[in-house]
């Protein structure tokens, strides 16, 4: 088993109309070695699920720049312009979640729940469509779990299975978006061989993994 | 009054209702500078929606590090003692009520404790990014705020814009004075020594109860 791929290798996995995860906050944290990879396919149509649609000139807020990206479900879209721009000529889709929902969406998806009931949203528009229940005389939205096609996520530093640690603040999304996807790829910053990342500051556990396209320092 | 000026009260004032040992969420903007006037001596942690707490203040030009970054996206620091975190455990500080204080700035704020600062229907859609859970979950929220908008109340009887949440907000600071959301309403409690009862009315689009321990603004 190898995991370690260039992007020549990432590429074929890509297509048109995927449902994809991305890691970042606002750009911090973002693989953009792989943004790079997506802009270059320049495959279309597709559902991007992450925080935030970040800026114009950075990490996903490119995608959606150059018109690749039909639908996303994100907690923030205004620091990227051009996505307001887009959904108000009616050529994306937004759907706007709070961001602790949002996150807890994602990893009910990957932990395999039902969803999840939080009390965010109760009495705005957020609650609109979706089913409430009292619990204990309090009131919660149920909020349905999300899965993706494929995540791709950011390591500060992976060993050759796959194991991540994440520095700083880049953590964000990443490692809950890696338990939420059919297939999960990690940019890692910093390729070490298996045994080099103690194990107790692994992060994402080599076993979510799918490929590792690494050493891009 | 200058807006700076005006800022800088409201800061000021938001920072004297913190209390030794709290953690504390500023939105971005005018609650930031919240951070600039903590009292000597007192140790309150700063919480990031991003992923981390016990955050500092800018780095130093040359310092910076493009992993360590704040909610607004800009270069920040974490003091000693501080720690980083993904946002399911961000969240979980935020929603399970373990943020003491979250200050957040407001389009629109009611009589009934009622927040609007994420949406402007057709005009202005930046998303609620996590301003929905932290008026949720943290156990006081704080509107700090310019008293009115471009001239109009912002504080109102009843919120015109979709809200942020329904019914949160305790206490509303801003550069004319102090008001406190109570069951039965709106009361002001302090005013800045510069203002007068019937103009704070005057800017004002709700009613408001008169606190018989009515103070000058402490700042």
């Amino acid at each position: 088993m190898n995991k370690v791929v260039s992007p020549d290798q990432l590429k074929p996995l890509f297509k048109d109309g995927m449902t994809l995860m991305v890691g970042g906050f606002l750009g911090c944290g973002t693989p953009h070695k792989i943004i790079d990879i997506l802009i270059e396919l320049n495959i279309k149509n597709l559902t991007i699920i992450a925080n935030d649609t970040s800026f114009a000139d950075k990490g996903l807020g490119r995608l959606v720049v150059n018109g690749q990206v039909k639908k996303v479900i994100t907690s923030h879209i205004g620091t990227n312009s051009e996505t307001g721009r887009l959904m108000n000529e009616g050529k994306l889709e937004v759907q706007l979640v709070p961001q602790g929902t949002l996150i807890e969406r994602i990893r009910s998806g990957g932990a395999g729940l039902g969803g999840v009931l939080t009390p965010t949203g109760v009495g705005t528009i957020v609650e609109e469509g979706k089913q409430k229940l009292t619990i204990e005389g309090k009131e919660y939205l149920l909020e349905l779990p999300l899965r993706a096609d494929i995540a791709i996520i950011k390591g500060s530093i992976s060993d050759e299975f796959g194991n991540t640690f994440y520095r700083g603040t880049t953590k964000n999304y990443n490692p809950i978006i890696a338990t939420a996807a059919d297939v999960v790829i990690v940019e890692a910053e910093q390729l070490v061989k298996i045994g080099e990342l103690d194990a107790d500051h692994v992060m994402t556990p080599g076993v979510f993994i799918d490929y590792i396209l690494g050493g891009i320092e | 009054m200058d807006s700076k000026i005006a800022k800088q009260i409201i800061a000021k004032r938001v920072a004297k209702e913190l209390k030794d040992g709290q953690l504390v969420n500023l939105g971005i903007g005018l609650p930031t500078m919240v951070s600039n006037y903590v009292p000597e001596g007192m140790m309150v942690t700063f919480h990031s929606e991003n992923g981390m707490v016990g955050m500092g203040g800018a780095p130093e030009q040359g310092e910076e590090n493009e992993d360590v970054t704040n909610a607004g996206a800009q270069f920040t620091t974490i003091l000693p003692g501080g720690a980083y975190f993904d946002s399911a455990m961000s969240f979980i500080l935020i929603r399970g009520g373990h943020v003491d204080v979250t200050v957040l700035g407001a389009l629109e704020v009611d009589q009934e404790g009622n927040l609007a600062n994420w949406i402007v229907p057709g005009k202005m859609v930046p998303g609620m990014g996590g301003a929905m859970d932290l008026v949720t979950g943290a156990k006081k929220v704080i509107v700090a705020m310019m008293h009115t908008g471009k001239g109009e109340p912002k504080i109102l009887k009843k919120c015109k814009l979709p809200l942020t949440a329904k019914g949160k907000v305790n206490l509303i600071v801003t550069e004319l004075c102090v008001i406190e959301v109570t069951k039965e309403g709106l009361v002001l409690k302090e005013i800045h020594k510069d203002t007068t009862i019937d103009e704070v009315k005057s800017h004002t689009g709700a009613e408001l109860i008169i606190s018989k321990q009515l103070k000058t603004m402490d700042i």
